[in-house]
């Protein structure tokens, strides 16, 4: 089949079985390999991409199912404040270990963020939970999403400072 | 006119292993004069601008070694960090030394040799100067990328003089003299992961991401029974697909390592590969390994624990008599599970075979090892191998094993192109090299003091003749061997079918959760507080083997004065723990602080940590990082981790039955290190062993239910007080 879908704000035509998942026809159709394959269920959320500014786990996503909705990848993320925001207190926080992860990690906090500006740590837990990091750099995940939204950067579930 | 200068030197570093440098310097003379930047040995380039490259000779996995290991030749080098580019090695061991990820090894391994290697450096530059200025080498200084003359006040810069300084012969590295850790400028600072501005911007570093002209993709099909192999498959079903270029049953050889029996798709992209399997029918030639099963290896351990275990481990005193005669006795049986390691990025590798050489595109941890068993697999030499080092996905010990890099470069030569293999998640859950189950069976005894005067283990695990699995061993030295005056430590193998391996802190990440938890038993048999109880135990302070007890000592100490132990009001249904655990070189305590809440469940409410490393923490961020991760690591493990066998294969398959810890359940880990006088040793691994029994001991002050199997199973916690 042949479907033309919005990618980071460009129309991409291209030809593909209608079940094949958003995810590999972003890494191997268009060679935006920034989305990245953990599980394939939606188990995991390193596939993550905003639909329509909306969360959204690739993996499970057919192309037949974006139609015109615009999609956003990790490779386009900064082109909102929200998400440019993201990026640096990433990286002022230094949360990456292995790294494989947090494409998806900045996608579902950016697409947190742009909802709720200044969310507090139950909605933090709620919003990123789907996300899986295996080298647990949670902390500062959690610290990196307060920093984007220029809150303290104290655990709050922490009683015991 | 290529003029080779080696320069070998064996440095005695950390328990007298000895390294081999070999550095080609002089390299300069071949490119000419000014071309391109000046290489001063194998790891330090230096172009006329002053941009100085620094390479990266280990696999990165996550442990923040490509930021580390450069970190220390550019201190000594006496360069600021933002003029260092870094640049990933090649797989090539007569460069660069060993090459690999495993152990907490880097940092006692390179610590010396490569603050020598950026000093070597340095010096050439120094030398460069004091010819160019026609003084004494004794009167230059360094800063910043310059040498300086101070009695003229005359300065050149590092890019200036690099070519001049590349034709210098290299000093002798064992005699060069190195900086005093107070004027340390970049050891000792935080510095962010140097990858992570590509990370956070989606750029393609990882093995998943490599593409090579002209690629196809393959998925490769393993028989679910480990060791069994493929006898014959429908092909011409799955061939029929779309986008399908090939199908065609592998044969398999060799150890688990190797080439495993299967059948390899091959297709125009990764998705109709895998989608292609569905079509798939293979019969199997399923091997002995059908009949083992986890619930057979418990039930068989249980009648293995009755008999005279079939080694004996270490045994001092008598501790046969001494459990007879003491005032208390106390036995407990206690397991733990296979699990898997499970790195978020699936195993994958690109080979491309072409005119009997294979060129490899790999995330492994362990590339020569990995270019010895594609050589022998494929009838090779290893000089026909080239291995690309690419950043791993996570590695935790899987890809200590190359078995993926085999098959694909085996795939690549049947199908004559290159060839990314990736594997699905369930081949990823269900082709690992698992962490062995075990088994022990303690016993120990008291005198009316409280005091313990008896240790026993019969440990049961897996393995043949008299030879452990991989990491399914118990050393002579697991504490409290040779802290107790009579002990015995005994094992019984079982026979398994199934790979093991390592997995972040092997050994350790089992044996700790075993024998801190029935110490604790102990404490409280002994009806003494369980942190003071195992400062007691641990008695003077002495080294016996490697192991220093009074660092153990003090890491407890504070460990109990920075979370409050004994001092806090705990609110009922929680509980705090402690355990402590030496592995890699590593001195860990670290208390646990939890809760049960209805139907049993745990929440983890906070962990310390406190760890003695040595003198130095080279990154501070990458070192508190590594270390939450693996306190968090073991608190995933422990709460719901299980890889079952039944049939001789595995049952769990993706995240949801094999479940790793996520954001709502990760507690927050403060972390604190105790410098002492020794030489800085490796953190990746020893923060993960003592959380699972300090969690399990929390789980007991609790509710006084005494966990003795993982993963912990809420319904052994549920609280009377609370809904089911």
């Amino acid at each position: 089949m042949q479907y033309t879908i919005q990618v980071n704000g460009k129309a991409q035509s291209l030809s593909a079985d209608p079940q094949m998942p958003l995810l590999w026809v972003l890494r191997d159709v268009l060679d935006l390999k920034g989305t990245k394959f953990g599980c394939g269920r939606s188990f995991c959320g390193a596939c993550t991409v905003h639909l329509n500014g909306v969360a959204t786990r690739s993996c499970v996503t057919p192309i037949s199912a974006v139609g015109s909705a615009s999609v956003t990848t990790i490779e386009a993320v900064a082109s909102t404040p929200t998400g440019r925001a993201v990026q640096n207190a990433w990286l002022a926080v230094d949360v990456v270990q292995c790294g494989y992860c947090q494409a998806g990690q900045i996608m579902s906090a950016s697409a947190l963020l742009a909802k709720n500006p200044k969310p507090n740590d139950a909605d933090i837990d709620q919003a990123m939970s789907g996300n899986i990091c295996r080298c647990a750099t949670y902390s500062r995940i959690r610290a990196a999403i307060k920093q984007a939204a220029g809150l303290p950067t104290v655990d709050s579930r922490d009683r015991f400072l | 006119m290529m003029r080779r200068a080696f320069l070998r030197a064996s440095l005695a570093v950390g328990g007298g292993l000895l390294l081999d440098f070999s550095i080609p310097g002089a390299l300069a003379n071949a490119r000419g004069a000014a071309a391109g930047p000046a290489a001063l040995n194998a790891f330090v380039q230096i172009s006329s601008e002053g941009i100085v490259t620094i390479v990266s000779k280990n696999p990165e996995i996550g442990q923040g070694i490509k930021t580390m290991l450069p970190m220390l030749i550019a201190e000594e080098l006496d360069v600021d960090w933002g003029a260092v580019r870094i640049e990933q090695a090649m797989s090539d061991p007569a460069r660069y030394g060993l090459q690999f990820a495993g152990g907490s090894r880097a940092t006692p391994l390179n610590w010396d040799a490569l603050r020598r290697v950026g000093a070597a450096a340095r010096q050439m530059l120094v030398s460069a100067a004091a010819q160019t200025w026609s003084v004494p080498a004794a009167e230059c200084e360094t800063q910043s990328g310059k040498v300086i003359h101070a009695p003229t006040k005359r300065s050149l810069s590092y890019g200036s003089l690099a070519s001049k300084a590349a034709l210098i012969p290299p000093p002798d590295l064992a005699a060069l003299p190195l900086k005093d850790p107070k004027d340390f400028k970049i050891i000792g600072k935080s510095h962010p992961g140097v990858d992570s501005p590509l990370i956070v911007a989606g750029k393609p570093l990882f093995g998943i991401d490599v593409t090579v002209p002209g690629m196809l993709y393959a998925v490769f099909v393993k028989s679910p029974v480990f060791g069994g192999n493929a006898v014959s498959a429908k092909l011409d079903a799955v061939k029929s697909q779309p986008g399908i270029r090939d199908a065609f049953i592998v044969p398999g050889s060799g150890p688990f390592n190797g080439l495993a029996s299967g059948v390899a798709i091959v297709a125009n992209t990764w998705w109709l590969a895998n989608k292609a399997r569905d079509q798939l029918q293979v019969v199997w030639e399923e091997g002995a390994t059908a009949a083992q099963s986890s619930e057979g290896f418990a039930k068989q351990a249980l009648e293995l624990q009755a008999q005279t275990p079939a080694a004996k481990v270490w045994s001092e005193g008598d501790a046969t008599q001494a459990l007879a005669a003491s005032a208390k006795q106390l036995e407990a049986a206690y397991s733990y599970p296979f699990i898997a390691h499970a790195t978020l990025e699936p195993q994958n590798c690109t080979a491309h075979f072409k005119d009997g050489k294979v060129e490899i595109w790999a995330p492994t941890q362990n590339p020569d090892a990995g270019r010895k068993i594609v050589a022998k697999t494929l009838g090779l030499t290893d000089a026909d191998i080239t291995i690309h080092m690419i950043r791993c996905g996570g590695g935790f010990g899987r890809r200590l094993m190359n078995d993926y890099m085999v098959e694909s470069a085996w795939i690549s030569r049947e199908i004559g192109a290159p060839v990314k293999l990736l594997w699905n998640r369930p081949d990823d859950v269900q082709h690992d090299f698992y962490r062995p189950a075990g088994f022990h069976f303690f016993k120990a005894g008291l005198d009316s003091a409280g005091k313990l005067q008896a240790f026993k283990d019969h440990f049961v695990s897996f393995g043949q003749d008299g030879k452990a699995a991989s990491s399914a061993d118990m050393g002579a030295n697991e504490f409290p061997a040779k802290f107790v005056a009579n002990l015995e430590l005994g094992m019984t193998l079982m026979p398994l079918g199934v790979p093991t391996g390592p997995l972040r802190a092997p050994g350790s990440n089992a044996l700790a959760f075993v024998f801190q938890s029935f110490i604790d038993e102990i404490a409280h048999a002994a009806g003494q507080d369980p942190l003071q109880y195992r400062i007691g135990l641990l008695g003077e302070r002495r080294v016996v083997g490697a192991f220093d007890s009074g660092r153990m000592i003090d890491v407890l100490a504070l460990a109990g004065e920075k979370s409050g132990w004994g001092k806090r009001t705990v609110a009922k249904g929680s509980g705090m723990g402690v355990a402590f655990y030496y592995s890699h070189l590593g001195y860990f305590a670290e208390v646990v602080h939890a809760t049960v809440g209805a139907g049993g469940r745990v929440t983890v409410d906070k962990v310390w940590v406190v760890g003695d490393v040595g003198s130095q923490i080279i990154n501070p961020t990458s070192a508190e990082n590594q270390v939450q991760g693996a306190a968090l690591d073991g608190i995933g493990e422990a709460l719901a981790q299980v890889i079952t066998l039944r049939s001789g294969r595995v049952v769990q398959s993706n995240f949801d039955d094999f479940p790793l810890l996520r954001m709502n359940q990760a507690p927050p880990v403060e972390v604190h290190f105790l410098k002492t006088d020794h030489p800085p040793t490796g953190l990746g691994e020893p923060a993960l062993p003592p959380v699972i029994p300090a969690l399990c001991n929390a789980l007991f002050a609790a509710t006084g239910v005494r966990i003795r199997s993982l993963p912990i199973d809420p319904k052994l916690l549920m609280r009377p007080d609370l809904p089911a």
